[in-house]
């Protein structure tokens, strides 16, 4: 089979498995197994923004979950001064891609470095959990939406049907609409990525240098694949406000951030689907790591049970044992399995030479 | 008059604590162009082997000044030796790996010392200036920072070890068909970047208590002061800390500590797009 028999093999099981999920789990599954995986879903469109602007877009961001927490702040406030779920739910979105796009202003028209870039991006998300976790004091609001400081923003209202502010959203159709937004979100970076600009960016990613001497301002490309992303996050983000009615300063904080790295890490560079699988299960890990941690101090099974321990050894032995990830090494290890077990397979002399990184999975 | 004097002492101890907390960060950057994600987590360790070492009965000066620059250069070259030497060349894979062994030392500190702040009190006691009294652990400080940005100066300028250093940094292959031998160099430097950091985190300890997760509190700070500063690993160190801790000490004072900090990376972010490779790409470019 060719590679494109491939990709469209792999969409339809996609698009097949989603949709199956998406309708059988809420008549399957208990409601908080459901609760539960609507978290999941929320995280993999957060995994997913990452996926594009570091997997595709080659930009090295640690602090996605800026955008993340932005979208999620953003969201809370504006619906304790509005009421009605419309406006808020477009600002969590226009928010953090303003900010991303400031932000990737300075840093991709400065012609920043790689390495740079992800200190950088690290550092402004410190500085916003610094300046989020101070403002505990009645001081500080917005409206009439008091900020919290580290004790967060309980009592969020969940999003309602577009003019209708009655009609809010309940537990199971929250399920619906994030898997539906994260169906979405992935058919939508597809299409994206096979797109004039997402062959572009592919392009700027794997080198540079090139894309410039061809006449593309790689500069805007970037800028503009990294706002994408800080839209796709604050999205994420406030489906997460909603989720859990609460938000605090912690999901801007340093291990969420390194959180969203380690999924794509574990996932692959430069698929989809990785990233979303290393999402869920790393997601899946920590919760029963937490659960199971027993009482009594200094026991193997209490260290377990520390969710950064386990979360650090993970992200280590990835980057120096499998580097590029659980879905591109397990791909290749299945085309040398095909290829070992089909030796007299004539090749095709028009098949297009399979490059180093899968475009797609 | 005094409240200038005072206003003054802050500002030099906000530059001094930068620089302090950065120049460990500096040399491992600078020599070996890797960036140690878990350098919070270096400063950490040391304010926690000086803390362990005084409630075990050994003097306060020793633990600070010797025993938490021993312990944690000793783990920087165990780290070099572990991880960091698969990965030279391969820039952000060293960032990762070294996020990850950041989250493993918070969560193993968290295991073995639990998730509280523990402190040993500042000695010295305070001295009057005028009518405002401040603590003379400010002073001491202000002087350790001098000293080890001496200390750093004169191994890199006169020394063969500093000869060395700065002719792998400048060409690891021509140095190796010296007869000098990178690996080792590599090693050494990380080690004595750790144990700077450990020094830096040790000195601190008595100001801020230590957690966990301090090295939060501090590694933010430390990465844009090193990138503020560029590639000169002394001049860009104090140039930049001079800049950033002066912005952050004003700020302090007019608004919160906090806001501060904001203005502090607000000013980095903006100087960068000015001077991308740093002040020391653009001024001082010859100094060390």
């Amino acid at each position: 089979m060719t590679a494109r028999a491939w990709n469209i093999v792999g969409l339809v099981v996609v698009a097949v498995a989603g949709l199956g999920f998406l309708v059988l789990t809420p008549r399957l599954a208990e409601l908080d197994t459901v609760l539960e995986l609507t978290v999941y879903m929320v995280m993999a469109i957060l995994a997913l923004s990452l996926a594009l602007v570091w997997g595709y877009g080659g930009i090295l961001c640690f602090g996605q979950s800026a955008f993340f927490g932005l979208g999620a702040y953003t969201y809370a406030i504006t619906m304790f001064n509005i009421g009605e779920s419309t406006v808020p739910l477009l600002l969590a979105i226009a928010l953090p891609a303003a900010f991303a796009a400031l932000l990737g202003y300075f840093v991709f028209y400065g012609r920043i470095s790689d390495v740079y870039l992800g200190v950088i991006t690290l550092t402004v998300t410190l500085i916003l959990f610094n300046s989020i976790n101070s403002t505990a004091g009645p001081e500080f609001h917005i409206g009439s939406a008091r900020l919290g400081g580290f004790n967060g923003i309980p009592g969020i209202p969940p999003l309602n049907i577009p003019g209708n502010r009655t009609a809010a959203i309940d537990l199971e159709g929250m399920f619906y609409l994030a898997t539906g937004s994260l169906l979405a979100a992935y058919f939508g970076l597809r299409l994206l990525l096979v797109s004039r600009f997402g062959r572009i960016i592919v392009g700027i990613r794997e080198n540079e240098q090139r894309a410039e001497l061809l006449g593309y301002d790689s500069r805007a490309y970037k800028l503009t694949t990294f706002t994408i992303g800080g839209a796709l996050a604050g999205f994420a983000g406030c489906l997460f406000a909603n989720w859990g009615s609460f938000v605090s300063p912690t999901i801007f904080g340093l291990s969420q951030s390194a959180q969203i790295i380690i999924w794509v890490i574990v996932g692959g560079r430069g698929t989809l689907i990785g990233p979303i699988i290393g999402c869920v299960g790393i997601q899946w890990l920590s919760t029963v790591l937490g659960a199971n941690q027993p009482s009594g101090a200094g026991s193997w099974a209490n260290l377990l049970g520390n969710v950064p321990l386990v979360l650090g050894a993970v992200l280590i032995a990835f980057v120096l044992l499998v580097p590029k990830g659980l879905v591109p090494t397990l791909g290749d290890l299945g085309m040398k399995l095909l290829n070992a077990r089909l030796p007299a397979l004539p090749r095709n002399p028009a098949e297009p030479v399979k490059s180093e990184r899968p475009e797609s999975a | 008059m005094d409240l200038i004097a005072l206003l003054a002492i802050q500002v030099l101890y906000a530059v001094a604590s930068l620089a302090l907390i950065s120049v460990g960060l500096a040399i491992i950057f600078g020599m070996m162009r890797v960036i140690n994600l878990a350098h919070g987590e270096f400063l950490m360790l040391g304010g926690y082997a000086a803390i362990v070492a005084t409630s075990h009965g050994v003097n306060i000066w020793i633990a600070i000044l010797v025993v938490a620059p021993l312990v944690v250069g000793g783990i920087g070259m165990l780290v070099e030796r572990a991880i960091i030497r698969f990965l030279y060349g391969r820039m952000i894979d060293t960032m990762l790996a070294t996020w990850g062994l950041s989250l493993l030392l918070v969560g193993l500190t968290t295991a073995v010392f639990g998730n509280t702040t523990v402190g040993i009190s500042a000695p010295l006691g305070s001295i009057q200036i005028g009518a405002y009294r401040t603590s003379a652990y400010t002073l001491f400080v202000i002087a350790v920072a001098g000293v080890v940005l001496a200390g750093i100066f004169a191994v890199l300028r006169w020394t063969r070890l500093g000869l060395i250093a700065r002719g792998t940094m400048q060409n690891a292959d021509m140095a190796a068909a010296l007869g000098v031998n990178p690996p080792r160099v590599y090693a050494v430097t990380f080690g004595i970047g750790a144990a700077l950091s450990g020094l830096a985190g040790a000195v601190l300890a008595p100001v801020s208590g230590v957690f966990p997760t301090i090295g939060v509190a501090y590694v933010a700070k430390s990465f844009i002061t090193v990138i503020g500063g560029g590639a000169a690993i002394l001049s860009g160190t104090v140039s930049a800390s001079a800049l950033f801790g002066t912005i952050n000490q004003i700020a302090t004072f007019v608004t919160t500590p906090v806001f501060g900090e904001v203005a502090l990376l607000a000013a980095a972010i903006v100087l960068i797009r000015i001077l991308p490779q740093g002040i020391t790409g653009r001024f001082f470019r010859r100094s060390l």
